[in-house]
Parts: C-alpha cells; sequence; structure tokens
C-alpha cells in the first residue's frame, strides 16, 4: 500500500504536466469541435479536471495541502457552475427547441 | 506501480478523446464516466485519498448522472445531431495540438523545481486536510455555501417556466 500511493516519488512531475496538458488541449479542441451545447459543458468539466489533476500532483511533490484545499473548491465551483449550465440549457431547448450553440448568436457582435 | 499510473493515463487520455469524437451524448457521458473514475485512480496513487472520494461522489455520482438524466430529459437522438462543417473540425484539431505544444514548451521551465518542503505522504488524508481546511481556509469555505445558494436559486428561476411569455 505504501509503494502504491507514492506515486510522486517515483513518477517524474513532467509525466503529470504533458498527461494534463493532454486532457486540457482535448478539452479545449472539443470545445471548438461540438455544436451540442451539452458536450460543451462536458469539455469544460474535462478542462476542470485536468487542472484539477495537475494541482493535486503540484501539491503532493511539495507536501502543501493548500493545493488540495484549492482543489475542493474547485469541484464546487464546477457543481454551481454544472447546475446553472443545465438550467440553461433546458431553457434553451424550450424555447427554441434546439441544442445547438450557433442559434445562439443574439449576444454577438 | 508506474506501470499503473501509465495505464490509468493511456485510459483518461483515450476516453476524453471518445468524450469529443463519440456521436451520441450519452456514449460521450459514459465515456466520460470512465475518464473521472481513471482521474480518480490517479488520486489514489497521489495519496490525495480525500480528494479521490469526493472527485467520484461529486462528479460520477452527482454532475455526471445530473448530465445523463438532462440528456435523457431532453430527448436528443443522434440523428438530428447539430455538426460543423469539415473544415471547422480540422481547424479545432490543429487549435488543439497547437495549443498542448504550447502549454508543453511553456511548461518546461517547471520541470526543474525542487520540492518546498520535506516529503509528508499525510497531507491527503481527510485528518490532515480537515485541519487545514477549518483553519486557514474558513472564510472560503463559508463563502461557497453563499455561492451553493446563488447558484441553485438561479438554477430553479432558469428552470421555471415563465407565466408572461406563455404561448
Amino acid at each position: 500500500m505504501e509503494t502504491v500511493t507514492t506515486a510522486i516519488r517515483i513518477i517524474p512531475l513532467e509525466h503529470y504536466i504533458i498527461l494534463c496538458a493532454a486532457l486540457f488541449s482535448i478539452g479545449v479542441a472539443g470545445v471548438l469541435f461540438r455544436r451540442n451545447t451539452i458536450i460543451i459543458l462536458m469539455c469544460i468539466e474535462l478542462m476542470l479536471n485536468s487542472v484539477n489533476l495537475l494541482l493535486t500532483a503540484f501539491s503532493a511533490y511539495h507536501s502543501d495541502p493548500a493545493g488540495q484545499v484549492f482543489v475542493f473548491f474547485i469541484m464546487v465551483v464546477a457543481a454551481a457552475e454544472v447546475a446553472v449550465g443545465l438550467a440553461i440549457l433546458v431553457m434553451m431547448k424550450r424555447n427554441i427547441n434546439s441544442v445547438d450553440i450557433n442559434l445562439l448568436n443574439r449576444l454577438k457582435w | 506501480m508506474t506501470f499503473l499510473f501509465y495505464l490509468l493515463a493511456a485510459v483518461a487520455i483515450l476516453t476524453a478523446m471518445m468524450v469529443v469524437l463519440s456521436r451520441n451524448p450519452v456514449g460521450s457521458v459514459i465515456h466520460l464516466v470512465l475518464c473521472f473514475l481513471a482521474i480518480a485512480g490517479h488520486f489514489i496513487l497521489l495519496n490525495a485519498q480525500f480528494l479521490a472520494v469526493v472527485h467520484i461522489i461529486v462528479y460520477t455520482g452527482a454532475i455526471l448522472v445530473l448530465f445523463l438524466f438532462v440528456i435523457m430529459l431532453l430527448n436528443l437522438n443522434p440523428t438530428n445531431e447539430p455538426r460543423k462543417t469539415p473544415l471547422t473540425r480540422f481547424i479545432a484539431l490543429i487549435a488543439g495540438g497547437l495549443l498542448f505544444l504550447v502549454l508543453i514548451a511553456s511548461l518546461r521551465g517547471a520541470m526543474e523545481i525542487r520540492a518546498a518542503n520535506p516529503f509528508n505522504h499525510e497531507i491527503g488524508l481527510v485528518r490532515d486536510l480537515g485541519k487545514v481546511l477549518f483553519k486557514d481556509f474558513l472564510v472560503p469555505f463559508e463563502i461557497s455555501s453563499v455561492l451553493f445558494i446563488s447558484a441553485m436559486v438561479g438554477a430553479v428561476l432558469l428552470g421555471k417556466r415563465d407565466p408572461l411569455t406563455k404561448n
């Protein structure tokens, strides 16, 4: 057990950086790639999670618990954001009967 | 041990790609569940046990079930799925790849960082994290409850049907 849960001493930190950068880029590409609003919300969740993982890796590497508390607050904000985002999505489906993000262009200048 | 890290990393990246590429929204959610479970495995490897448990409960248990619930409620089917043109999708992939390159290049300086404190494997346990949360971060913790209340009120207001614009 002791050898399993101390990955940060064996895995170099740059591997975590590469993994999280890859996950974040996949999230950004997904936001640009899709027009379905619900998939775009999921890609935002993916980006938040890649940042969470990197914060935890740095926190474990420096043995500083503040990073993990910050991850906890990011999770709180993500939960609130998803609740409001899905409410907006339901309203959008009810009003224009579509989940296409390109139809919401009235705020575009 | 190292094998576990690379296995979880491969699962996380492959399922994240499937989230973007999957035609069916329900398939996307299922792949996102797998991706988040892999990230929870990473938290366990980092000995952040509290975060691993909270991650599984909040993300897999609450947020993704909410996503699945809304997809079922809206009755989205893959046939009338809005799609971008092939050129836009190709540009999106190129932009994502370029962002990855820029991130790696700009984070190269972080790879020579030395650990600030002597190694302590107990920081991610519930007892130690709770002490930090309720001693140093008590005010942000209370403010986050206000955020939750306002988010709840906002979600209820947005989800309610407006009686004036009823047709």
